[in-house]
């Protein structure tokens, strides 16, 4: 077993101008915001054509995390993984999303079978995606208040919310 | 006496913005997503697409309810159809019917609890959803390298296994669902000989919580070899049963062949993964091409398809299970012997043997199962070959004994999106044979 320390290696490679880290041996890319859908489409021309994940993390119990490549983390992570089918190769792009703008440009454009994906990670974490063609909830009931995989979304004793209920 | 309650009138159940509306409320964007078009098709694609279109006006189209209660919906699929006459033109897939909010129950679950979290999620391949889970662990803990040869060989056994248990899943409902109702019994029939293989290794016909972070939870029991060499001598000749009862067979044929067509780039736009992806002529599966565990040592082969078609995906399906009986025989030729799980005291509890004689023991049992064990910081995916496409497991672990994030990557969920292209300008009663071909479960589809 290997020690309780953060297994985050800073390299030296870049990929379409983002840096490179290794997380347990697995490649990471870390993106900017603003940066990030014309790099999904730079790696759809390297081949990285299969969008596997597309999630995000709500990192509010975990303030002081280091991200790794001198990036300032923020409280929300979009995490893509993406895959080379001709290279054999995964990658993971890890996205930062500030609590108090939580939004980030839709990848539909680039990657159509991120919609369902994107809906699903707006409905559990409040994450806007810009541009989005359906931008409403998928699993939660329409009128569900609050974003339930949120580390602030008070669980256990929480009234029971159905349409009609009594309160 | 009734009172009838208008707290539970229609307009009180309704999905509001989720439902499928009409066009005239409708973005040109939501359109083209729900009449399926994929953004990297060619022109001449998009505007066959479009031709459909051009004849329905509004006042000629209906939209139409599919379940969530519909029998061949797999559970509580929920489809919005836009018709004119007999003809799809649109398509909505409403999910969410089953969700139980598991990935945040696997926030509150130690490691050593995970498992029976995920184990429901794809209730027809459960030992797959356990597998890729304590893949993620492992690495996690950094003892990905260290899992004992019996236990990867274990772990094969019993996935492969899963792969027959779930096509031939997949065998019943298909047949039913297009009409062949005696392929429902025999389908469930043999799947059943699988499931009791299953319930004498880990107790469970499903929902096994069998294969845990750091090898199996038991090993195999007494006489296993025959148990499974009788499954394989009875399930080989019933495929060819089957070959005879639907393959061959003119109707069944045709209902199948060129419907739900879809082309290897949509697949891969759409993000579609496993039998649906490899139907269009795209040999990808990550046993061959990432292996994990001994894949690499084994000798099969990756059904592909050419036309993309439910036929294709039937066919594939079926010819899996084959290739999976193949795998099985070579597991049970050169299943090694030794310890079915890590002796890493931290990981896995002692031996019951040892919890008599030693302090320490006892106290590491106690431990792991009251408090379970702490995994260092970090963040890992993994990816393994579910019957249904790769199933994933994203976890973050901010170093204490319960995962911060636990993400299952479903390959049902993502697959879905294929629907409303397959089924745009085909025939309402190709829907259930569309639907069927993808083979979703709904349980990992809302989890």
């Amino acid at each position: 077993m290997s020690d309780d320390v953060t297994e985050v290696q800073n390299t030296a490679e870049e990929l379409h101008g983002c840096p490179v880290i290794m997380s347990l041996g697995q490649r990471v890319l870390l993106v900017a915001r603003d940066q990030y859908v014309s790099v999904m489409k730079a790696l759809l021309d390297d081949t990285f054509d299969l969008c596997v994940d597309l999630t995000a993390v709500d990192y509010l119990l975990m303030p002081t995390r280091v991200v790794g490549a001198g990036i300032k983390p923020e409280r929300f992570e979009v995490v893509v993984s993406v895959m080379s089918m001709q290279k054999h190769d995964r990658l993971r792009l890890r996205v930062q999303v500030p609590a108090d703008d939580a939004t980030i440009d839709t990848l539909f454009d680039v990657h159509p079978g991120t919609e369902a994906l994107e809906r699903e990670v707006f409905d559990m974490f409040g994450i806007v995606f810009n541009g989005h063609p359906d931008p409403t909830r998928i699993l939660m009931p329409e009128d569900w208040d609050g974003h339930p995989l949120r580390k602030d979304y008070d669980f256990g004793r929480i009234p029971v919310q159905f349409k009609g209920s009594p309160a | 006496m009734t009172v009838v309650d208008d707290r539970f009138a229609a307009a009180n159940t309704d999905e509001g913005h989720q439902e499928l509306r009409s066009r005239s409320q409708l973005t040109a964007k939501e359109v083209l997503r729900e009449v399926g078009a994929v953004l990297r098709m060619s022109e001449a694609q998009v505007a066959a697409l479009a031709e459909i279109e051009h004849d329905a006006g509004e006042d000629q189209t209906m939209i139409i309810n599919m379940g969530p209660q519909h029998p061949s919906t797999h559970g509580v699929l929920r489809l919005m159809l836009e018709l004119q006459g007999e003809t799809v033109l649109r398509c909505k897939p409403i999910v969410g019917y089953l969700h139980t909010g598991m990935e945040k129950t696997g926030e509150q679950l130690t490691y050593m609890q995970g498992g029976t979290n995920v184990t429901r999620m794809d209730y027809a391949s459960p030992l797959n959803n356990e597998l890729v889970f304590s893949l993620a662990v492992e690495k996690l803990l950094g003892i990905d390298g260290d899992i004992p040869e019996r236990a990867v060989w274990m772990r094969m056994l019993l996935s492969e296994l899963n792969r027959m248990s779930s096509h031939l899943l997949f065998m019943a409902s298909n047949g039913m669902d297009l009409g062949a109702v005696s392929m429902m019994l025999y389908g469930w029939r043999e799947r059943e000989e699988v499931l009791r293989f299953f319930q004498k290794v880990t107790g469970l016909r499903m929902n096994h919580n069998f294969i845990r972070p750091g090898g199996v939870a038991a090993d195999l029991p007494a006489g296993w070899r025959d148990d499974v060499l009788d499954i394989l001598e009875k399930i080989e000749p019933r495929l060819h049963e089957y070959d005879v009862l639907m393959t061959g067979q003119p109707i069944w044929r045709e209902r199948l062949q060129g419907v739900g067509v879809i082309t290897a780039s949509e697949a891969v736009a759409l993000g579609a993964t496993g039998p649906i992806l490899r139907s269009t002529g795209v040999a990808w599966d990550l046993r061959r091409d990432m292996p994990y565990l001994k894949y690499s040592e084994l000798d099969f082969d990756v059904v592909v398809g050419s036309y993309g078609d439910a036929f294709d995906r039937y066919a594939i399906r079926l010819n899996e299970i084959r290739e999976s009986m193949r795998i099985v025989h070579q597991i049970v030729d050169r299943m090694p012997s030794g310890d079915y799980r890590i002796q890493d005291k931290k990981v896995t509890p002692p031996p019951r043997a040892r919890i008599d004689e030693s302090m320490e023991a006892l106290i590491h049992h106690f431990k792991i199962f009251t408090e379970g064990f702490k995994v260092p910081e970090g963040e890992v995916y993994v990816g393994i070959e579910s019957p249904r496409g790769e199933i994933g497991c994203y976890i973050v672990s901010d170093g204490s004994a319960k995962p911060y994030r636990m993400r299952i990557r479903p390959p049902s969920f993502v697959n879905l999106q294929t629907l409303p292209h397959m089924m745009r300008g085909g025939l309402i009663a190709d829907a259930v044979a569309v639907i069927s071909s993808v083979d979703p479960v709904l349980g990992e589809v809302d989890r």
